[in-house]
């Protein structure tokens, strides 16, 4: 194999005989055979697809013939390619794609000459077009954008927990203060919404037992967490996912997303992570019959921060 | 018999000297004028270094997503009422789910096929991203965006972009807890952005999270809208690929114009339906063994609960890092607050990475001042400031790409969390800062390599008689770069206005 061979010559006016169109394989016999096989077997493996389709459907058995069909049948195609036809390199010669400098003056004049004329000489006309072309683009934004969904408003600003509310958990069950043993936590919702979507979303609180005295987290918050319940927004601050993990020695409340953790005994400050503000405390009380119940809703907005928020 | 055998021949001669084919093709030229155009294509050379069938692989792969994507449509229910599973896999029967999850476990095990199906649309949709990347690595490596080719890299840019988002779309359709996790994560970054970010929010969903208006309209947006743009810019990509013509390696005979390989017919579509074949056969291989996303276990979802290890598909790893590691800033005053520490990783920092993806082949013709159309590759080694620009940012990507896993990792080493976070913050800024240098040393070491960029040829040693060892080269290999053509990789005009700042991103190395 001599470089000469290898000089890239044009593809087409090549005599049927060129030895650049030969097989460029050393032993063309072995590769057909090799090959053959190769196209034996893929639709063997193929015919085997159809096999198992037919009796079980197991998904891997369906998946490992259809596999093995595909990748045998390519191999063979790609060593045909590669082996048995014309061996080149050819060359193509690439022209410059760029025109002459009249040809790009004509378009040029034709856009900015005709077209500007017709503009210049009917300028008011351009401009009524103009606008109502504008205005059509505004208006038409209406409809794609506003009747997708209902305006904010103030839905972010609140969440279905209201003076009173009692404290259920997932299956609707009213939390009496006996329920939970100190360092056990739970899901809770107002009563009412823990089967709906919004109630799962933006009113799950976790409600957590830290001691068997009234609990103060914070100052100003001695009230709010009776018989050492206290419960938190469990939609966290940072991108708003259940702040679902525990961590009982440390009194931190995890969130697995992100790792943001918050201090139970401590107002739920973040310590640690992406989270910016402390998880909203829920004002609680005990009412005569002893179920916990919501002194108001959440004192500020749950979850994750937005431009209205105050 | 003869007067038979006669009329045949007359037949066969009235046909031409191509037969039917040629007949067929003749009437076809008389209606659409195809013959030269036709000739001209089949002629079309493509070069054979193997760097080119990177795209081959996103693009089939993206075949392999319709196909498998149409089988999926015809099972999944693209809604978000409630209903209580009693399908054939137990351990979730009685439970409360939406029809989108019941009707994807539904396809998954009540459908013959169906389970591989999905497998393979989930792997495809890897494999599809993954090579985009690797393709555009290629491309930018190898200064394949520069002019003519700029449109062609913004189209290219573009459809990653696309291919991410449509990538997210379709992993959250099953509505599982994983991929309801992570549309509440989206929400969340919608709502940062400030002015606007909650009417935003509320018309994307249709209202407050979650709402029942997502999965139908995530469903549109992933069947339908952005496969059509996908497609559309796929054909913009090819035509434009097939107008202005591969770039090529520098070797033996290739010139800025020509293009040396093989021809389009039959060589490259042997070759590339081949691999198309193969293509598709890994895929199917990985789809039956390689259990991908199994939202049975995941459960559907509920925004009360989640789970641990929380992470989205491999390519939107790197934004998950970013939030991970970024420090809480949050703006607060005047009753209004502007969620810094979700606007900067989630919106602010992608916006500027993609943009200066876009921009990159503009921002490098200013630095040049290299104006010329190229049509031949650099070696990345004599490129030093490109491949250490883009190594740098390769490398940050791959730090925010590993801090998505800060839990896994503090699990997996028993370290604790804190450690990990704060290391991850400091590496995502030192490493990147500290590939670039590196990366730029090395190019100009590689620099320096006599025949570098050539393929080695082996000597083939052989023992005479007495026991003497001789060395002989072997022949040189097909395409081997021969030395005195070396010299023309880099363009001599840079020679002429060298630039002041010595940063160019261009270096003249004297051999």
């Amino acid at each position: 194999m001599t470089d000469e061979h290898r000089t890239p010559v044009s593809l087409s006016g090549l005599a049927a005989n060129d030895p650049r169109l030969q097989p460029a394989a050393r032993n063309p016999e072995l590769v057909e055979r090799v090959i053959g096989v190769c196209f034996i077997v893929g639709t063997l493996c193929l015919a085997g697809f159809g096999a198992c389709y037919w009796i079980d459907a197991q998904p891997w058995k369906l998946g490992a013939t259809l596999g093995g069909g595909l990748l045998f049948l390519g191999i063979g195609i790609v060593a045909w390619g590669k082996y048995l036809m014309p061996r080149g390199p050819f060359v193509e010669e690439r022209h410059t794609l760029a025109n002459s400098e009249a040809d790009r003056n004509a378009l040029a004049a034709a856009i900015v000459e005709r077209g500007g004329g017709v503009m210049q000489r009917r300028k008011l006309l351009g401009g009524l077009l103009g606008g109502g072309m504008g205005i059509f683009g505004i208006v038409a934004l209406f409809p794609l954008l506003r009747s997708l969904g209902p305006l904010p408003k103030e839905t972010l600003q609140h969440t279905d927990w209201r003076s009173g509310s009692y404290v259920v958990d997932q299956t609707g069950r009213r939390v009496q203060v006996g329920d939970l043993a100190v360092g056990s936590i739970e899901t809770v919702f107002p009563e009412g919404t823990e089967n709906s979507d919004r109630g799962q979303a933006v009113d799950q609180t976790v409600l957590i037992r830290v001691s068997n005295e009234a609990f103060t987290t914070k100052k100003g918050r001695e009230t709010w967490a009776p018989h050492g319940y206290v419960a938190y927004s469990k939609v966290c601050t940072h991108l708003g996912c259940p702040v679902g993990l525990y961590e009982q020695e440390l009194q931190l409340l995890v969130c697995p997303c992100h790792q943001s953790m918050f201090n139970v005994t401590n107002g739920a400050v973040p310590q640690f992570g992406p989270a910016p503000r402390p998880l909203p405390q829920l004002p609680l009380y005990v009412d005569s019959s002893g179920y916990l119940r919501s002194q108001s809703d959440y004192h500020e907005a749950v979850g994750p921060g937005f431009w209205e928020r105050s | 018999m003869s007067d038979v055998l006669n009329t045949r021949r007359a037949k066969k001669q009235a046909l031409g000297p191509y037969g039917r084919i040629g007949k067929s093709l003749g009437e076809l030229d008389d209606r659409l004028g195809v013959a030269r155009g036709g000739r001209t294509f089949m002629d079309k050379i493509f070069p054979d270094h193997w760097s080119f069938m990177l795209g081959e692989i996103a693009l089939y792969s993206f075949l392999i997503l319709m196909v498998t994507g149409v089988f999926l449509t015809l099972y999944f229910i693209p809604s978000s009422a409630i209903v209580t599973y009693h399908g054939s896999y137990a351990p979730l029967v009685g439970q409360k789910m939406t029809e989108a999850f019941e009707s994807t476990v539904n396809l998954s095990f009540a459908v013959r096929g169906g389970l591989l199906m999905r497998q393979m649309h989930h792997w495809a949709c890897d494999i599809f991203v993954g090579a985009i990347v690797i393709h555009m690595a290629r491309v930018f490596f190898t200064g394949a965006f520069r002019k003519p080719r700029e449109l062609n890299w913004i189209i290219g840019s573009t459809l990653l972009i696309l291919a991410i988002v449509n990538g997210f779309l379709g992993y959250s359709l099953p509505d599982d807890l994983v991929s309801g996790t992570g549309i509440r994560i989206a929400y969340s970054i919608i709502l940062s952005i400030p002015l606007v970010g909650t009417y935003l929010a509320f018309w994307v969903f249709g209202g407050n999270f979650p709402g029942t208006s997502i999965i139908p309209r995530f469903m549109i947006l992933h069947c339908l809208i952005v496969p059509l743009i996908i497609i559309g810019l796929v054909g913009a990509h090819l035509f434009l690929l097939v107008r202005q013509k591969h770039t090529q390696f520098p070797g033996k005979g290739r010139t800025e114009k020509n293009v040396v390989g093989s021809p389009m017919f039959p060589v490259f579509m042997a070759k590339t339906t081949g691999f198309l074949f193969i293509v598709g056969g890994i895929t199917a291989l990985l789809g039956a063994f390689a259990q991908v996303n199994p939202i049975w276990q995941f459960g559907p979802y509920d925004a009360a609960r989640i789970s641990y290890a929380v992470q989205p598909d491999w390519y939107m790893g790197f934004l998950d890092g970013a939030l991970r590691i970024w420090p809480s800033w949050s703006f607060h005053s005047w009753g209004y607050t502007i969620p810094f520490e979700v606007l900067v990783p989630a919106v602010i920092l992608p916006g500027l990475i993609f943009n200066l993806v876009f921009v990159w082949p503009m921002l490098e013709r200013k630095f040049t001042k290299d104006n010329e159309i190229h049509n031949l590759l650099d070696r990345p080694s004599n490129r030093p400031t490109r491949t250490a620009a883009g190594v740098t940012m390769l490398s940050f990507l791959g730090m925010l790409f590993i801090a998505s896993s800060t839990d896994v990792l503090a699990k997996f080493f028993n370290i604790s969390l804190n450690t990990v976070l704060l290391s991850l913050r400091y590496l995502t800024v030192i490493v990147p800062i500290l590939a670039f240098p590196i990366t730029y040393r090395i190019c100009h070491e590689l620099q320096a390599v006599k025949g570098g960029g050539r393929r080695k040829t082996p000597n083939v040693v052989t023992r005479s008689v007495e026991g003497e060892y001789t060395a002989t080269p072997s022949p040189r290999y097909v395409d081997d770069v021969p030395s005195h053509l070396e010299a023309t990789e880099v363009p001599t005009y840079i020679h002429e206005e060298p630039d002041e700042s010595g940063d160019s991103g261009v270096r003249v190395v004297d051999r």
